[in-house]
């Protein structure tokens, strides 16, 4: 079953990691940023799914359960803000947001 | 095997999403990442979570993704990467990499030992990861299952509250 060897499997969750960081520093579209730190999350909940095969313990699934359930929440609340900063601004970008510099 | 086929599709997939000026096109390579993530959980046998990963975020979050956006009208291919200033972009990269290479050297030197009871041999005689997750989940984690709800219940009116239109008080 297990054939792949546990740390390649962690690598990939950690170029996906990365990916989603450069992604987070390098776009400005706030929906884009929400996104990728939905992939961020991701990469986490397979680290937790490969370790929690290789130790042979179940506690590192129960835990994505709940990751996935907090990122649920999260994009809905992150969502509303945006709506909300489109009506008050009306742009997804994150250089518009500077009401504190006037 | 199948695993490698995943990986590769995700990792392409990924870069797209940072890559691809328009948002929906990056909402949808995010659907195709998060489907290859769900076969990965598959291939390691957590069949619960794979179920999840489809379920909640290619069913739920990914459609309010592409809601908002159609919703906001921000489909406009816009050239947003290229405002980034190069000094910006080239850390970023440079960071990215270095942490990477960390992590995989970490990964690779770590000893995982088997410390856990939770065997494959024992997970199929218990009857299956679905069963086993859910015994786990009403005995043992039902304090933060229950937890779980009032943090969805403070979603909802979090996102009810800031997302409304204040009535009364024009601007």
């Amino acid at each position: 079953m297990m054939s792949v060897e546990p740390w390649i499997i962690l690598s990939f969750a950690a170029l996906i990691f990365v990916i989603g960081l450069v992604g987070l520093v390098v776009r400005r579209n706030i929906l884009i940023i929400l996104m990728c730190i939905e992939l961020m999350l991701n990469a986490v909940n397979l680290t937790f799914v490969v370790l929690s095969k290789s130790q042979s313990n179940l506690e590192g699934q129960m835990a994505v359960f709940f990751i996935i359930t907090v990122a649920a929440a999260e994009s809905a609340v992150g969502l509303g803000l945006v709506i909300a900063m489109f009506r008050t601004l009306k742009s997804v970008s994150t250089e518009d947001i500077q009401l504190l510099k006037e | 095997m199948t695993f490698y086929i995943f990986a590769v599709i995700a990792v392409v997939f990924a870069l797209t999403l940072i890559f691809k000026k328009n948002p929906v096109s990056s909402a949808f390579s995010l659907i195709v990442v998060f489907l290859s993530f769900a076969g990965i959980y598959a291939v390691l046998g957590a069949h619960l979570i794979a179920a999840m990963q489809i379920i909640v975020y290619t069913g739920a979050i990914m459609v309010l993704f592409i809601f908002v956006i159609m919703l906001l009208s921000a489909d406009v291919p816009d050239l947003d990467y290229s405002r980034t200033s190069k000094t910006t972009k080239i850390t970023a990269l440079i960071g990215g990499l270095t942490l990477w290479g960390i992590l995989t050297w970490m990964f690779k030197g770590a000893e995982l030992t088997k410390t856990g009871t939770h065997t494959e041999e024992w997970i199929t005689q218990s009857g299956g990861n679905t069963q086993v997750l859910s015994e786990l989940l009403f005995s043992e984690y039902i304090l933060p299952f229950e937890l779980t709800s009032i943090l969805l219940l403070a979603a909802i009116i979090g996102a009810v509250a800031i997302a409304k239109r204040k009535r009364g008080k024009k601007t």
